[in-house]
């Protein structure tokens, strides 16, 4: 008796979740700094767009190096670290045009920094000062989601918004958008990014989902969350999918502008793996020792987002010393003010606990409000 | 000018009229479009005002909350329909971890202006998950507003008042009463403002708390409580969050008795609030303590049963005379 079969071998098909970055990998810059080719995706970069990448890149890290210091002196409460994902996040976020949206989660630092968001904001939430003080509509960037993958519904839903409001495939530039939802391997387990995908999938919206895979959910590894690659799983839901270096800031870029004109052009979402390693832990409470080898991490920093660039710049002459140094000097003023700036975050008024609950705030809750303050101030008056 | 309507003809009339008032009014939720709803209350909806805002969505509750969520972040004023109490579930993320807190997160940036109606409670014999009262898990949250109508004339205005709302609101529907019951609807009638709760009998030895589904029944117990000579006071509370106890203070100060009815599980109900302040505010004016009268802490039984769990007349008529005799 034979056994029915079910189709082929679908890690065949594939290939295996993991085969560092596997044969479909868009890449334009070679870990060892070579400029190559591809047939789909690539791009004409000046040498003045590749500079501007590798201080986004280098600027964006500091902001990492500094925010973790600042846990680990007990100015913060909690960081998540982006080490390793910095071209990803570039390469994603300088992709954007103004009028597009960006839904992030808890450490899209590198898009907040395109957008133009101040790096303090972000230090705010992991302070403990407020959940993010930046206006979502003041740079298109929606506040840090920490429930994982719920923003890629929201993101989705904003995309079906855009199309009502007639911003989708009008064929002007500067009106048309789209929306890039973040999250990572792990959230593509979750069912709202599955929704999400569905229902981006139905109504074409203008959305780009842009998954990070970054290998590991805190102590998960990929294999845990899938069999096969994740931009994969994008034809079962009916929109392309495309597995980009997201440890190569040309190639994101180049993979990312595709896709967001795509979808600004009305032709429906896209999936987008960014391909990388997270570096360090998955956020400054995690001890990665107890579950991965240091022999995978010491692999991927021969992978080093930034290094590949430098050389890239220093061996075609596109960028002297004076400009690497010159970028460190930035760097080391903005490690300055972060510092400075973290520290001198003012502790919100206790009572604040009863803003912005409601639009409206109900009488009960105002009389509660009311009752807190007049015990808080009954000790002021003891003094 | 008046018309006389059923609660499922009132809900559909007040989202027509707040559709027309308001552009950015949009209607999502599973076969809200061709069909109408399974309850038609999006009845011709799609029709007048096209699929671009009559939105029939993929089968999948936390999507469909979660892209009213996207949608207002954009400016648009969602309206979604679940279509059992039962099946809010899959949502109850998005409803309590981001429509409740965005606001909040947001400092105000964000407005959340959502309406999630759910039609709710038992009594119509159906199968599991369709016959649930849900609405203590909302009303628990911060963020939100909960409301239920009992009525057709409620039906109409609370939904459009509840949809000019910037806040997010649970929109409790009994749905046993969409097609039972009609009322006389006065459009040039103003409505009282949203959160209000109201008396609708007087009475003064028991007063008689409830509100979607059991407000008919506390009516006929006060009936009946009548034609043995008890005058109980009826109250429909209307909003569960946030309560309006001013009226039901005023009530139970005169009556030093409180019973309150629901079809909900009585622990940790919206009953057990409900006595708890009045226990705080009317302590010294209280004949006997404040009664719950609700469905027993048990899942939703099976239909052939479920008039068994349901506060029926009896049972309020029972504690109504458990209060008087205490």
């Amino acid at each position: 008796m034979s056994q029915a079969e079910f189709g082929p071998d679908l890690v065949k098909v594939f290939g295996p979740s993991q085969e560092d970055g596997g044969p479909e990998l868009v890449q334009l810059l070679t870990p060892e700094g070579e400029r190559v080719h591809h047939d789909e995706f690539d791009l004409d970069f000046s040498a003045e767009q590749v500079r501007g990448f590798y201080r986004d890149m280098v600027l964006t890290r500091r902001i990492d190096t500094e925010a973790t210091a600042l846990q680990r002196h007990g100015e913060l409460g909690i960081w998540a670290q982006l080490l390793g994902q910095e071209a990803a996040q570039i390469g994603a976020g300088r992709a954007l045009r103004p009028q597009d949206y960006v839904f992030p989660t808890y450490r899209e630092h590198g898009v907040a920094w395109c957008r133009g968001v101040d790096p303090l904001d972000l230090l705010g939430l992991f302070r403990g000062v407020d959940h993010g003080r930046w206006n979502p509509n003041d740079n298109n960037f929606g506040q840090y989601t920490i429930v994982i993958g719920a923003q890629v519904l929201h993101a989705t839903g904003y995309a079906m918004g855009m199309q009502r409001d007639g911003v989708v495939g009008t064929g002007e530039p500067d009106r048309d958008a789209a929306v890039i939802a973040h999250f990572g391997d792990g959230a593509s387990s979750q069912g709202d990014v599955n929704e999400g995908f569905i229902f981006a999938a139905s109504y074409n919206a203008p959305v780009v989902f842009f998954c990070q895979n970054n290998q590991w959910a805190i102590s998960e590894p990929i294999e845990r969350q899938t069999r096969i690659p994740l931009y994969q799983r994008a034809l079962g839901f009916g929109f392309p999918g495309v597995r980009v270096d997201g440890n190569d800031v040309l190639a994101t870029y180049a993979v990312t502008q595709a896709a967001l004109q795509r979808a600004r052009d009305g032709q429906g979402p896209t999936l987008i793996e960014a391909y990388t390693y997270r570096m360090g832990a998955h956020t400054t409470t995690d001890d990665p020792t107890r579950y991965r080898l240091s022999d995978d991490v010491e692999n991927w920093k021969l992978k080093d987002p930034i290094a590949r660039v430098e050389v890239y710049l220093k061996r075609n002459g596109l960028a002297d010393g004076g400009f690497i140094e010159s970028v460190k000097a930035e760097a080391d003023e903005l490690g300055v003010r972060l510092r400075e700036g973290c520290k001198a975050l003012p502790d919100p008024d206790p009572k604040a606990i009863f803003d912005f609950v409601y639009d409206e705030i109900p009488q009960e809750l105002a009389e509660q409000r009311d009752a807190f303050a007049a015990y808080h101030a009954s000790f002021e008056e003891a003094h | 000018m008046s018309t006389r309507i059923t609660l499922a003809k009132g809900l559909n009339m007040g989202l027509r009229k707040a559709m027309e008032d308001d552009p950015k009014v949009l209607v999502m939720g599973e076969d809200v479009g061709k069909l109408g709803g399974v309850f038609r209350i999006t009845d011709g909806l799609q029709k007048d005002f096209g699929e671009d805002r009559v939105i029939d969505s993929p089968l999948a509750e936390s999507g469909i909350v979660g892209t009213a969520v996207g949608m207002a972040m954009r400016g648009y004023r969602p309206v979604v329909e679940i279509q059992f109490d039962g099946f809010v579930y899959p949502a109850y993320d998005q409803i309590v971890c981001q429509v409740a807190k965005i606001h909040f997160r947001s400092k105000g940036f964000t407005k959340m202006p959502i309406v999630i109606r759910i039609p709710f409670g038992g009594g119509i014999g159906a199968v599991e998950h369709h016959s649930e009262s849900p609405e203590a898990q909302f009303a628990h949250t911060p963020g939100l507003k909960v409301v239920a109508c009992s009525n057709p004339v409620d039906g109409y205005w609370m939904l459009q008042q509840a949809i000019a709302c910037d806040d997010p609101v649970i929109f409790l529907e009994p749905k046993r009463q969409y097609h039972a019951d009609k009322a006389e609807l006065d459009e040039t009638q103003a409505p009282e403002p949203l959160f209000t709760s109201r008396v609708v009998r007087t009475g003064t030895d028991v007063t008689l708390l409830a509100y979607g589904p059991t407000v008919k029944t506390a009516l006929k117990a006060a009936d009946a409580a009548a034609s043995e000579g008890k005058s109980v006071e009826v109250i429909d509370l209307r909003t569960l969050s946030p309560l309006d106890m001013g009226p039901v203070y005023d009530s139970v100060r005169r009556t030093g008795r409180a019973v309150i009815v629901h079809e909900a599980h009585v622990n940790l109900g919206m009953g057990s609030e409900v006595a708890s302040r009045i226990t705080e505010q009317c302590f010294y004016n209280l004949e006997a303590p404040v009664l719950r009268v609700g469905g027993f802490d048990t899942p939703y039984p099976p239909s052939r049963i479920e008039e068994d769990f349901l506060p029926d007349l009896d049972r309020v008529l029972d504690a109504v005379d458990r209060s008087l005799e205490f």
